[in-house]
């Protein structure tokens, strides 16, 4: 006979699967690893392991994603150095829709793609753009929703905060 | 007999419970490309929208026929 338990199990499982439940990240916790195919390369987390890492969930017809993007390369041109990656992870199911918004909105730093959005159903972001800081320490430091030019520099703080981390 | 058809019965209305539930999708963030699409938008051009409520109202006579109350001047 089929225990009541199954039964009982299947009908929550059905049910968390059909509202999406999944765990969220939070700062503090571990962020999750990522292995996917990139440009120019494959983009794995565990490769920056010992540095600050900015992930960036993007979308091509996402319009504020457009305004980060140069600021992002700021970013990397500046931090760069000093152990600082920015990863902008991109969420469309067609990989040509990203190369077409590239093209107009070039990226100096790593760009991974994510079709079947495995990467984005660990991390859930919230919204288009979200970024994710990882510390040295590989946990979520900080998380952003959105993208505003008066977010610039309350962002950048938060990337020094955590590199001076990093280098304790 | 009867504790089989018991089991039976609890089984479809856990399937029918659970087929119930695929119903209720939800789109996430990053699932969201074709819903941005401008076509997908409530109005996708104010502008078109503007003229043919002229239209519409100069025809009926009444400004603001559309959703505010009143008009009836005939003056469009």
């Amino acid at each position: 006979m089929i225990s009541r338990n199954f039964v009982a199990s299947l009908v929550v499982s059905a049910i968390a699967a059909a509202s999406g439940i999944a765990n969220a990240q939070e700062v503090g916790s571990r962020a999750p690893a990522f292995d996917l195919v990139g440009v120019p390369k494959q983009v794995r987390l565990a490769d920056m392991k010992g540095q600050v890492v900015y992930v960036d969930f993007w979308a091509s017809w996402c319009a504020p994603c457009k305004q980060s993007f140069p600021w992002m390369n700021e970013m990397q041109a500046k931090y760069g150095p000093r152990g600082f990656n920015v990863v902008g992870i991109n969420v469309d199911q067609k990989r040509e829709d990203a190369e077409k918004f590239l093209v107009g909105t070039p990226a100096k730093f790593p760009v991974a793609y994510d079709t079947t959005g495995k990467v984005a159903e660990l991390y859930q972001p919230k919204g288009m753009p979200t970024s994710f800081l990882i510390g040295a320490d590989g946990k979520v430091r900080a998380i952003h929703i959105g993208f505003k030019d008066g977010n610039r520099e309350e962002l950048e703080r938060e990337i020094q905060a955590a590199l001076t981390a990093a280098r304790k | 007999m009867d504790r089989s058809v018991a089991v039976c019965f609890k089984l479809a209305a856990a399937l029918a419970l659970s087929s119930l539930l695929v119903g209720c999708g939800t789109v996430q963030p990053w699932q969201k490309g074709n819903l941005a699409k401008e076509e997908m938008a409530f109005d996708p051009d104010p502008l078109q929208t503007r003229f043919m409520e002229h239209t519409y109202f100069s025809k009926e006579g009444a400004a603001g026929g559309l959703s505010v109350g009143g008009g009836g001047c005939g003056c469009n």
